[in-house]
């Protein structure tokens, strides 16, 4: 089984990437699970055809210890499998402590087991990795590889920048590795090279350029991912295209991450700024 | 040799530190909030915070010390303490019925960011504090500072809710309490009772944790400061209070809140620290000092010319809190005594400059330290290159007394091996005398013990 960490900025599409590529593999064949690491526990929706699932950390608040594994999992399109963390309301608690009680009690249920046969399992993780919590899915040998979601925004860069700080730290201690920047586009001027110049300055590679078509979001609203929403068009054959990428990718690497003023220029050269 | 991987070279250390000289926030918190009458504390965090806080307590003064606890759980931790916090005050309320609960924080919800006013005020929305009743609260986190700083928290936490200003001050001086045994605060308070001063004591937890045994059980013993003169302790033309770090946040707030100006003082423990508290009680309280004050420091006085033969240049290594070795250190020196080695896990630079002032002169060889790193070993290796001839502290010590062959006062928090420390006070020209009789006993019972027959004295 390959596990795999997607991270990437705020917004920049994490879920809808994770899902409509997880479509893919399925519809390839492979068995699929999906952990949604997101207290707002959305990172499911467009397999499941809606937010209908409890949440591992609302089974565990409302019965205790005493948590069976199909209370949390439930099928979704193509066979996948798919769990959402969830967590606190915004402004209270301990998101981050969420994410770690919760990948331990996946273990513990025994939802990566071998009579599972799982191909890949899929953390969809929120937002940057801004405390130890959101590093759980990729410590102690958790996901080998990640993905981070990337556009040719300076924001969303930066955090990819960032993002891979994190990784350098447990790449020494756990073997992490990066597998690729995915750079789902926001249509900037230059983006795909820039992209590109960026994954290599990081040492690794722009996996696949997703490009933006409105098709994404008429099929998130009908809850569903575009390969299983409109299975010919040519986006469903984009997010196919990703799908075999990750499952024929070879190169993972430990990045290097840029210095802040790297990054700036890489931005004038390529990016608005010129 | 219990501690006899201690070794006699010291090396420069970066991070470790091996037996603290201070012990946690919360335990400060709860001392303080035992000081209001009928109040119980409550530890917003996990049960075993709660536990060990609860018993350090109880063996340093071997009464039951009752607090409460949010008990968070792994789903606590993740979802907030909230609802654990709220359930706790409806059940304590209901069950237990305090007239106070005073909340602190813990590492645990501190870190995952509690807002305790925020629970707090929800709590008083949904009915589930009765009316006349109170729940006050301060942040404990234990990462920072020590249990002085906890102490110093709740202090804060008290008179950020209690007093109240009517705009018409009357004839009152607040006592505001730094760390003392509740034997102290009741040695202030009759001292201040013989100088005819009209005053407020707070917090005050004698008749609390030295209660006596009346053949029934009491939740809240009869003393600690009632709620009536917290809340008129804004009103009073000034407040006083003795011992720097546990008290100053406190005095500052209760000014800026109700314009009560005030003055710190040292903590009132041997002649010259006493001289000044008594001066600033005077003048502050606007009371002539009695005959029968000026008697009992004379009486002070008699006792170090009788015995100071045995006191010169006797070595001492103590350690414990700012505000107790500061003066404790200033009381040696006056007694021709040396404090060579001082150490507080306390942080503040003020310590180092104050005895850098007290020492520089008198002892030039002194060494001390406080905040990170300033340990027990650190004060261990000191006394194996360069012993000493009197330990002074908590029963922390006892392990280099026996090991060094030191006698060894005990003094400070917490003192779990000997009886006294609650009902015997240690400040106040009283309090002196009971220091100096305790110094003399252990350097002369040394000297029996160690003296030849021949010069075994019968008088001394």
């Amino acid at each position: 089984m390959r596990k795999i960490a997607i991270y990437g900025k705020g917004g920049i599409g994490k879920s809808t990437t994770t899902q409509n590529t997880v479509a893919g593999l399925a519809e390839m064949g492979k068995k699929v699970m999906v952990v949604g690491c997101d207290p707002k526990a959305d990172s499911t929706r467009l397999l499941l055809g809606g937010l209908a699932q409890k949440t591992v950390l609302d089974t565990l608040r409302e019965e205790g210890e005493d948590v069976e594994l199909d209370d949390i999992m439930k099928a979704g399109f193509g066979g996948t499998s798919c769990t959402e963390s969830g967590g606190p309301e915004p402004g209270v608690g301990c998101a981050g402590r969420g994410i770690i009680t919760s990948i331990n009690l996946l273990e513990q249920l025994g939802a990566y087991d071998e009579d599972k046969e799982l191909d890949y399992a899929f953390y969809d993780v929120l937002g940057d990795v801004v405390c130890g919590g959101f590093a759980m899915p990729i410590r102690d040998g958790k996901a080998q590889e990640i993905y981070i979601v990337v556009s040719g925004e300076m924001m969303a860069m930066y955090a990819a920048n960032n993002i891979c700080k994190g990784i350098v730290k447990f790449a020494e201690a756990g073997g992490v590795r990066l597998g690729g920047l995915i750079c789902n586009s926001r249509k900037v001027d230059n983006e795909q090279e820039m992209i590109e110049q960026l994954a290599l300055k990081l040492g690794t590679q722009m996996i696949h350029f997703v490009p933006r078509d409105n098709m994404v979001q008429k099929a998130e609203i009908n809850r569903k991912t575009v390969i299983d929403y409109e299975p010919t068009h040519p986006q469903a054959d984009e997010y196919r295209a990703l799908a075999k990428k990750i499952d024929e990718n070879q190169l993972f690497v430990v990045p290097k991450p840029l210095a802040i003023e790297e990054l700036e220029t890489l931005l004038i050269e390529f990016g608005i700024a010129n | 040799m219990l501690l006899r991987h201690t070794p006699k070279e010291i090396k420069e250390r970066s991070a470790l530190t091996v037996n603290p000289a201070k012990t946690c926030q919360p335990i400060g918190a709860m001392y303080a909030a035992l000081g209001i009458h009928g109040c119980l504390p409550h530890s917003h965090g996990s049960q075993g915070c709660c536990s060990y806080h609860r018993s350090t307590l109880t063996r340093h003064y071997k009464e039951p010390v009752m607090a409460a606890t949010s008990s968070f759980t792994e789903g606590s931790s993740v979802f907030g303490g909230q609802a654990n916090l709220l359930t706790a005050i409806n059940n304590i309320f209901t069950i237990y019925e305090p007239d106070v609960i005073a909340i602190h924080s813990t590492c645990l919800s501190e870190t995952i960011g509690d807002d305790l006013k925020q629970i707090s005020e929800k709590a008083k929305e949904e009915g589930k504090v009765p009316l006349g009743k109170h729940v006050i609260y301060c942040n404990t986190p234990s990462y920072v500072g020590s249990h002085v700083t906890g102490y110093a928290n709740m202090l804060k936490g008290i008179v950020d809710y209690f007093p109240e200003s009517t705009g018409k001050k009357v004839d009152c001086l607040n006592l505001i309490s730094g760390w003392v045994e509740p034997a102290d605060m009741r040695e202030v308070k009759r001292m201040a009772k013989m100088m005819g001063a009209n005053t407020i004591i707070f917090p005050d937890t004698s008749d609390v944790l030295d209660a006596p045994q009346t053949g029934r059980y009491t939740m809240y013993p009869k003393g600690g400061t009632s709620i009536s003169e917290l809340i008129a302790s804004g009103n009073s033309k000034a407040s006083l209070g003795f011992g720097e770090w546990a008290t100053k946040d406190a005095a500052i707030k209760l000014e800026n809140k109700c314009k009560v100006p005030f003055e710190i003082t040292d903590l009132p423990i041997g002649l010259c620290a006493t001289d000044r508290f008594v001066q600033a009680l005077s003048k502050l309280a606007e009371v002539t000092i009695p005959e029968s004050i000026t008697t009992e420091r004379g009486r002070l006085v008699d006792v170090i010319t009788d015995y100071q033969q045995y006191l010169y240049g006797k070595r001492v290594a103590l350690w414990g809190d700012p505000d107790q070795l500061i003066p404790l250190v200033e009381f040696l020196l006056d007694l021709d005594m040396k404090p060579v080695y001082i150490v507080s896990g306390t942080p503040g630079k003020k310590m180092a400059a104050k005895l850098e002032k007290l020492l520089s002169e008198k002892v030039p060889e002194a060494r001390y330290k406080n905040g990170e790193l300033a340990d027990m070993f650190l004060m261990h290796q000191w006394i194996k290159n360069e012993p000493v001839d009197l330990l002074i502290g908590n029963s922390y010590g006892k392990y280099i007394s026996r090991d060094e062959n030191i006698p060894f006062l005990r003094m400070g928090f917490p003192i779990m091996d000997r009886v006294g420390h609650s009902y015997f006070p240690t400040v106040g020209y009283m309090g002196g005398i009971r220091i100096l009789e305790k110094i003399l006993g252990l350097l002369m019972d040394k000297q029996d013990a160690d003296s030849p027959e021949t010069s075994f004295e019968l008088v001394m």
